[in-house]
This record gives C-alpha cells, sequence and structure tokens, in this order.
C-alpha cells in the first residue's frame, strides 16, 4: 500500500504484512486492459476524455491506465495527478501530509473525467477528489476506475470500473502494485 | 514577663561557633549556654541541628509603601522578611512619594511600627530621587536615617554626587549608589551580549554599571566620605572596588542572590519575571561576584526584593518593570548556591555566610548597636533559627510576599529559616509566619 | 510538528523543509481559477497586531481565507488596549470566543513567545520588535530556491540594519539551518552587539562582497537611526552601503536580490535597481501567501499522531 496511507493510517507508520496475495502481476495486467476498453466502450472512443491518478496510490495504475487506451486507441490520452489532502473531512484527525503532486493536465470542464485509485474502501477519498475536481472546473461527468473495491462504503458512491471486488473485514490492509495485489495487515513498525 | 528557650542549636555570631541553649526573657537574651533549664513558664522552641544567629539584615529592599501598596506593604514585606530570617530591613526611598524629606520619613516609621521586622527607611540623595538638587539630608538624619540613595537611578551628576557625599560627611551617614550611567544603558532591558543579541531585546553594557563604580570610587577618595555600592553585577565592578579597598578608600558592597546565581540565559523565554536592573549577567560575572563575596570585595548580601504585582510581570519584557522578590529565598540561595557550589566556584563556610548576611550589612547600614550582633546576655533578642538541612520548594503562591515575582518557583533549595525572633517574639515558628 | 511558530528555530532544518514542500502545494492552488481549499473551513484563525503591518497582515489574512478559515482580525487602535487593558487580558479575551490560531504582531520582542505561554491556540509570530518574523524567512527561502534551487553551500549576503531587524534574525537562523553561508554587511552601529552563536562573517565592505554572493537581502533602512546617531547620514549610509545601480553591476549573473518591503527607494536600495530581473521582490510577496498557507496547515490540519 501506498507510502503515505502506512502513515496516516493507525498504527501510523506501520508495516504492511501480507497474508495472502489475490492477483499477481497479469492479473492486474488484464484487468487494466479490460478497464481501457471499459472506458473506451463507456465514453464511445476517447474524445474529451482526461486521466486522473489520485495520490499517491492511483497514479501508476492512472500511468498504466493512459498507456493502455493510447495503444488501443492510437490517440494521446491527458494524465493528471490529483493530491486530495486539502479536501479530506479528517482533518486534523490524523496526520495529513498534502506533499504529493497535484497537475491537472487541461482543462477539466466540459471533459469526461476519469479518476483512478488504488484502492475503494470508505469512499471518503473519492469525496474529497470530487470536490477538488470541481475546483479547477465543471467536468461533464466523471468516472471512477479502481483496482480494488473492498466494501465498507461510508458514502453513496460506486465505481464505474473494477479491477477486482474483494471482500475484506474492516481491520485488513489492502496493498496494490502493478506487480500484484495482496491482502494483509498493518503491524506496528519500528518506528 | 515572657520567656522563650531556644533549645539544642549551635549558636553563630561574630564571636564564633559554639553549641549553646539561648534564653531569651522579655525581649533580650538573658542566657547563653549548654543545658539551659525550662521552667513551666518558658516555651521552648526546637533547634535542634539548626544554627542560631543573629537576626539577618537586609541592606536593601523595596518595601513598595507608600504608593504602591498593591505590590507590597511594609507590613507583608516585614512579614516576608522574618519568614527569610531578617530582623532589619532597609527600606529604598523610590517609593510615591519618595522617602526625600522627614515628613515621608516619619509615615514610613509610624507604618513600621507594628511590622514584624524592625524597618529602617533610607533617604534619597536627591529631591524626588530627580538627580537635580540634594533633598534635607540633615532633617531625615535626624530621625535616625543612615544610609541615603536614589536607587533605581544613580545620581548622574558628578558634581551633584559630589556635593551629597562632603554634606553627608558631617551627618555621619553613608551614601549608596545604584551604579548606572543613563546614556550607556538607555533603552537597554537585558545584559548587553550573546542573550540581547540573540533576543532582539536592547541590552545594558556592563561599562554602564562600571563606569559609575570607577567615578565614585575617586569622588570618595577625593571626599573621604563613604560610598556604598548596591548590588554589584559585573566582573570588573568588583575587581574596581576590591583595588579600591586595598588602597584604603572608603567603600563597601553588596551583591543580589540572583547576581550570584542567575544569568541573561534566564530570559531566554521573554518571562519578565528574570528581568532586573542591574540585569542578569553572564557566568563570569556570577563567578567573579562569588569570588568578591568570598575574598571581601563584596561586604554583604542583600536582596534588591522589589515587589511587582503579577499584572505588571505579564507585559512584554520592554515595558515591564525591572525587579525580583528576594527576602524569602536569599539566605536558602546563599546556602544551596555558596556553601555548596560547583566545582571552580569558591566555597564559603556557613559562619561566612552568615556574616554576610547580618553583621557585616549591620555595620554598613549603622545598625550594629542594635543588630547583627553577637547572641550574647543583654543584646536584643533579634535571632534567627536556621535548619541548614532542610530542603524545600518555592512556591510562587505560598510567598508571603503581596507579589510573586521569584525567579526561583519550582527551585529546590536546601536550608530554611525555622524560627525567627524580633525583640523576643516569635515571629515565625517551624517556618510559619505568626502574624 | 510544533503547535506554534515562534521563531525559525522551532521547526528546525526538517521542519523548514517540510514548510517548503508544501509551499509548493499551496502556490499550486494559488494559481487555480479558485485559488481556495476546504483545508480548515470551521477554523476561525485571528490576527491581533499591535503594529500596524498591511502587507503581513492582509498575507496571512489571505493564507487564512484560502485555507477557508474565518478570520478575524482584531485592531489594536480602536479596542479595549486604548482603553488599557493588558496584553493577557485581551489575549485571553480572544481566546475565549474560540480561536485555533492566533497571528500576532507586536514592537516588542517576545511578545509571541509569552502569548504562547497562556493560550491553547497555536501563535504564529508575524514579527516581534527586533526579534524574529519566521514566515518573512520561509518565505525569503522559498524564493531563494525557485532562483538558485539547493541553498547549501550558497552564499547570501545580508546588508543594513541587522541590528534592529527581526527579518535579519530569522534570515540568519533559515539560511544557515538550508546549508547557505550568510554574510552580515553593515556599519558596526548597525550590527547586533554580540554575535556569539551567529552562524555569520561580517563585513564592512559592501563591493567586496557582492561579486561573490549569490543572494543579498537588503534591510530596509529606518529615519530615525540617523537621530539615534547609528549613522551620520542616510546619504552616508547609502554611499556605504546601499545597493546603487553601480554596485548592482558587481553581482553575478545569477544572483538575487531580495528586499522585505516596504522599501525605501534610494537608501538601501536604488530605484532602478528594484526593478531590475535579479530583483524577486514581488515574487516574495506572492510567495507570501503560499508560505503562510503551508505555516497555518501545518499547525491546524496536520493532526497529531495518537
Amino acid at each position: 500500500m501506498a507510502e503515505r496511507e502506512r502513515r496516516t493510517t493507525p498504527p501510523y507508520g506501520g508495516a504492511f504484512v501480507a497474508r495472502s496475495r489475490v492477483m499477481d502481476a497479469d492479473d492486474v495486467r488484464r484487468a487494466i486492459t479490460r478497464i481501457a476498453h471499459e472506458v473506451v466502450e463507456r465514453n464511445a472512443g476517447l474524445e474529451g476524455v482526461v486521466v486522473i491518478g489520485l495520490q499517491t496510490g492511483g497514479v501508476p495504475l492512472a500511468e498504466a491506465l493512459v498507456e493502455e487506451l493510447t495503444r488501443i486507441e492510437g490517440v494521446p490520452v491527458p494524465l493528471g495527478t490529483l493530491d486530495v489532502a486539502m479536501y479530506r473531512d479528517d482533518i486534523g484527525l490524523r496526520p495529513v501530509m498534502p506533499e504529493a503532486v497535484t497537475a491537472i493536465p487541461s482543462e477539466v470542464s466540459g471533459h469526461t473525467v476519469v479518476l483512478v485509485d488504488d484502492v475503494l474502501f470508505t469512499g471518503r477519498t473519492i469525496r474529497a477528489a470530487l470536490n477538488a475536481v470541481c475546483d479547477y472546473g465543471r467536468p461533464r461527468a466523471v468516472q471512477l476506475a479502481v483496482m480494488v473495491d473492498r466494501g465498507h462504503r461510508e458514502l453513496p458512491l460506486r465505481p464505474d470500473f473494477v479491477g477486482k471486488n474483494l471482500p475484506t473485514r474492516r481491520d485488513e490492509a489492502v496493498d496494490v502494485h502493478l506487480d500484484g495485489v495482496h491482502l494483509g495487515d498493518l503491524r506496528p513498525g519500528p518506528s | 514577663m515572657t520567656q522563650l528557650l531556644l533549645r539544642g542549636g549551635t549558636v553563630v555570631d561574630e564571636t564564633g561557633t559554639r553549641r549553646a541553649d539561648v534564653l531569651v526573657v522579655d525581649g533580650a537574651i538573658a542566657a547563653v549556654g549548654e543545658g539551659l533549664e525550662a521552667d513551666h513558664a518558658t516555651r521552648v522552641l526546637d533547634a535542634d541541628g539548626c544554627l542560631v544567629a543573629p537576626g539577618l539584615v537586609d541592606l536593601h529592599a523595596h518595601l513598595r509603601q507608600p504608593g504602591h501598596e498593591e505590590a507590597e506593604t511594609i507590613a507583608t514585606g516585614a512579614r516576608a522578611a522574618a519568614l527569610g530570617g531578617f530582623t532589619a530591613v532597609v527600606a529604598m526611598p523610590n517609593t510615591d512619594p519618595p522617602i526625600d524629606c522627614a515628613s515621608v520619613v516619619r509615615d514610613v516609621l509610624d507604618l513600621a511600627a507594628s511590622a514584624t521586622c524592625a524597618v529602617f527607611p533610607a533617604g534619597a540623595i536627591t529631591v524626588g530621587r530627580a538627580g537635580r538638587s540634594l533633598a534635607p539630608m540633615a532633617e531625615m538624619a535626624a530621625l535616625g536615617v543612615r544610609l541615603f540613595t536614589d536607587d533605581g537611578t544613580g545620581v548622574q551628576d558628578g558634581g551633584l554626587m559630589r556635593r551629597a557625599l562632603e554634606y553627608g560627611s558631617a551627618l555621619g551617614v553613608t551614601l549608596a549608589e545604584h551604579c548606572e550611567d543613563d546614556r550607556l544603558a538607555a533603552g537597554g532591558h537585558l545584559h548587553e551580549g550573546e542573550w540581547s543579541s540573540r533576543l532582539g531585546i536592547p541590552g545594558i553594557p556592563s561599562e554602564a554599571e562600571e563606569l559609575m563604580v570607577a567615578r565614585d570610587i575617586a569622588l570618595s577618595r577625593l571626599t573621604g566620605a563613604p560610598v556604598h555600592f548596591l548590588h554589584l553585577s559585573t566582573a570588573r565592578s568588583v575587581a574596581l572596588v576590591r583595588e579600591a579597598k586595598a588602597e584604603g578608600v572608603a567603600v563597601t558592597a553588596e551583591a543580589t542572590p540572583h547576581h550570584f546565581t542567575l544569568t541573561a540565559a534566564a530570559a531566554s523565554g521573554y518571562d519578565p519575571v528574570f528581568k532586573v536592573n542591574p540585569p542578569l549577567r553572564t557566568d563570569a560575572d556570577v563567578a567573579a561576584v562569588r569570588v568578591g563575596l568570598a575574598d571581601g570585595a563584596i561586604d554583604a548580601i542583600a536582596t534588591d526584593h522589589a515587589p511587582h504585582p503579577p499584572e505588571a510581570k505579564e507585559a512584554p519584557f520592554d515595558q515591564a518593570p525591572p525587579g525580583m522578590l528576594g527576602l524569602e529565598t536569599a539566605l536558602a540561595l546563599g546556602l544551596t548556591e555558596l556553601t555548596a557550589p560547583a566545582v571552580g566556584l569558591p566555597c564559603l563556610s556557613t559562619e561566612a555566610l552568615v556574616a554576610l548576611l547580618s553583621w557585616r550589612p549591620a555595620r554598613i547600614a549603622g545598625l550594629a548597636g542594635e543588630h547583627g550582633g553577637p547572641v550574647r546576655v543583654g543584646r536584643p533578642a533579634h535571632l534567627c533559627v536556621i535548619d541548614p538541612a532542610a530542603s524545600w520548594v518555592v512556591e510562587s503562591a505560598r510567598l508571603a510576599s503581596r507579589s510573586r515575582n521569584t525567579p526561583y518557583a519550582g527551585r529546590t533549595l536546601r536550608g530554611r529559616v525555622r524560627h525567627t525572633l524580633f525583640r523576643g517574639e516569635p515571629v515565625v515558628i517551624d517556618a510559619e509566619a505568626q502574624r | 510538528m510544533t503547535h506554534h511558530l515562534l521563531a525559525v528555530d522551532d521547526l528546525g532544518t526538517d521542519g523548514i523543509e517540510e514548510v517548503l514542500r508544501l509551499t509548493e502545494s499551496f502556490v499550486e492552488v494559488s494559481e487555480r481559477a479558485i485559488p481556495k481549499v476546504p483545508t480548515l473551513r470551521g477554523r476561525t484563525v485571528v490576527s491581533l497586531f499591535y503594529e500596524e503591518s498591511t502587507r503581513t497582515r492582509l498575507s496571512f489574512e489571505a493564507a487564512a481565507k484560502r485555507l477557508s478559515a474565518d478570520t478575524m482580525n482584531f485592531n489594536v487602535a480602536s479596542s479595549a488596549v486604548a482603553k488599557g487593558e493588558s496584553l493577557r487580558d485581551t489575549v485571553e479575551t480572544i481566546e475565549a470566543m474560540g480561536v485555533d490560531a492566533v497571528i500576532v504582531r507586536h514592537a516588542s520582542a517576545g511578545v509571541p513567545v509569552q502569548v504562547a505561554r497562556w493560550v491553547e491556540a497555536s501563535v504564529v509570530n508575524a514579527g516581534d520588535g527586533w526579534h524574529e518574523h519566521p514566515t518573512q524567512a520561509l518565505l525569503d527561502c522559498y524564493t531563494l530556491r525557485e532562483r538558485l534551487g539547493s541553498l547549501a553551500g550558497r552564499r547570501i549576503a545580508i546588508v543594513g540594519d541587522v541590528k534592529h531587524s527581526r527579518v535579519a534574525r530569522s534570515d540568519v537562523a533559515a539560511f544557515s539551518s538550508l546549508g547557505a553561508d550568510v554574510v552580515l554587511v553593515a556599519p558596526p552601529t548597525l550590527l547586533p552587539p554580540s554575535l556569539v552563536g551567529w552562524p555569520v562573517e561580517v563585513s564592512h565592505d559592501l563591493d567586496q562582497v557582492l561579486a561573490k554572493v549569490d543572494a543579498v537581502v537588503l534591510l530596509r533602512m529606518q529615519q530615525e537611526r540617523q537621530t539615534e546617531a547609528l549613522v551620520p547620514s542616510l546619504r552616508e549610509y547609502t554611499a556605504g552601503y546601499g545597493l546603487t545601480r553601480r554596485r548592482a553591476e558587481l553581482l553575478g549573473e545569477e544572483a538575487v536580490i531580495m528586499h522585505p518591503g516596504p522599501m525605501n527607494r534610494g537608501v538601501e536600495i536604488a530605484a532602478d535597481v528594484a526593478d531590475l530581473a535579479c530583483s524577486v521582490v514581488t515574487r516574495q510577496v506572492a510567495n507570501g501567501v503560499a508560505v503562510r498557507m503551508a505555516v497555518l496547515f501545518l499547525l491546524l490540519a496536520s493532526g497529531t499522531r495518537p
């Protein structure tokens, strides 16, 4: 899981200890390919589509997705990154650091924004991301792609594109990388 | 007839140290010796393990009355003094109105009549302490004033100071100088040096004090009149006085507990409780003051007890008034810091410390007939009983002073006054004020 | 993270780096069409300025507003202070209204340090007497980095009235903390009486210094220094220590000119020098808002580990 998430989730700075592998590198690659096709299908092409990866875990997935979209359709797709730390609703409750780059590549007004994140959990990050995106303009539509939907939603949100639905316990942790997805726990770290 | 026996202590006075009980009858010492018997009418106070010394004498306290009763009154200041072992206090004249004429002297003496220690007003050298014209020193001397000073400020005009010394010499009084050249010190609030520069607070250079010490040594030499230097704070001031004494100039000097225990670093948090005049200086100055106390360059420890109400000390550092409480902690600081100092600093015997706090200041203030004298049959019973081993924590809220501005809050000190007898009356028993 | 920002040293090198990193995020926010984020919604930031400083007050206010905090402005001149209310009473009254941060500016050194002892809220020093002005130093660091990259091994001259300058004290601490070498250039009367513990060199020869520095920070020269006889005249000061056109030409090509403002054109800086390409004075002002956003964010929003 993302370094920053480990630092900001109890037990703060803990180490992720994997218990089982739920996807391997090929699974992840295949999921991205499938999502790419779904994005193209849903939007009837890539006209006006902007992909934005959420810092920090969604960024490599967004990069891979854009690569795949470009390969399929042969047109360049704008790629951005967004750090939602300043929009979180738990500010002051836990360590929050906006330290990752926010770079919105083009005008979002009138475009279809595909938000990409690694894990969809409570939905609060996506809520913050929606607010942030809307501060940049008025998108025609916002769609959400996640590699893992692990349930436990606290807000009325639903992903448009999902790599894998993974039932989890609340206290478990999910670690997503391009080379595989693991289910495990956060253990208190050496710090 | 009231009788009181101090039993089990060790008497310390100018004549030496010996095991002795002390019997006090009707305000005077009636017997001194080992194994004194007490009849049923005699109140016995335990002095076991304690030193029984002549009451301490403070050459320098601000009792604030008249005019600043919100900070201290003669009654509260005298209570603080008694708790600190003092039976005589010289009250500085920077009151409102200042003690610069006979009527104010009389007022202070009236207020002091029922206090728990003797209060001797010092008179101002100049009218209104304004440094322009001589105050009526003779009329104040006639009421018993023996020490004159404009403390709070120095007499800036050397010519005027010379005339004051000449005039005072006929009256048998001593002039005491607050050494500070106003122009060099102008606008300063902290010792000029590392800390003032770092904290961005205008500094007071050591030279502001040293210049006036040097000038007054010259004027004492010129006039033959004695000069007492208040609160010496710098290494070179101490050296100047030492040199002048060796030459035979009639100068004496005092130093305060804060100048032998604290440095400007204490003000690093901008707490105005550490603002005082002269300012806290450097480690080297602290060491020099201690050497001066040990080798006789400095004659006395004086508190410069300067109460200020809390709101005054909660102002910005450069707006807060200078001054610290001292009466209740002076002896304990001496015992803690001077009789058991850190390596490399001079060590004083307990007897030497008591001398600096009792008979030596009594002599400078012209009080030796009544105060600080030997513990001997027939002498007035101004006594303090010191438990040198008792350790206690300074709590500002528990001080008897009306103000709270002690820089030692929270400090653990060793040595405490157990009992104080003033005119034979036990004004402090077991470290509690009796009235 | 520290609860207050009273002096640059409260942050330490890591803290300064953190502020500068955060500042980058807030520079991005400031460049948006809607330069505002909801981060400090529901928080209240009060400015308590005992000394008028329109630019610093506005900069803090803009920072707080761009973070969606509520702002209050305590106007000392028209308040109970004018009626003799003590500093502590004023501060405790303000705190009782429920504030999360107090931005303090005072003509007396140390007031923010004292205020921090009395309140639960975070205290930010917006300049206290001759002591410190930490957010100015942070924005100076950020501005220098925009131009120079890292400050490590860079040589920075601070020129002028160092003695009475809170900016100089904060700059020295911040620049040296980031690895720069600092040289103070001033007549001896305008230097602090002691430089023990200051990681600086001192020079009285501006011409010689200029050729070798990567940046020069000019301090404001106050008119009253002349009446205090710290310098014989402003003309003589300018002749010795002003950044004239001729002197500006001694600077290296990459060198940067900074001034905390407000400038006395013609005294410490020549009018046309202030407008040279190497002068980053307006950049300093722009970055000031982002730096103050970063500071408020760090103090109020970063949360603490339980």
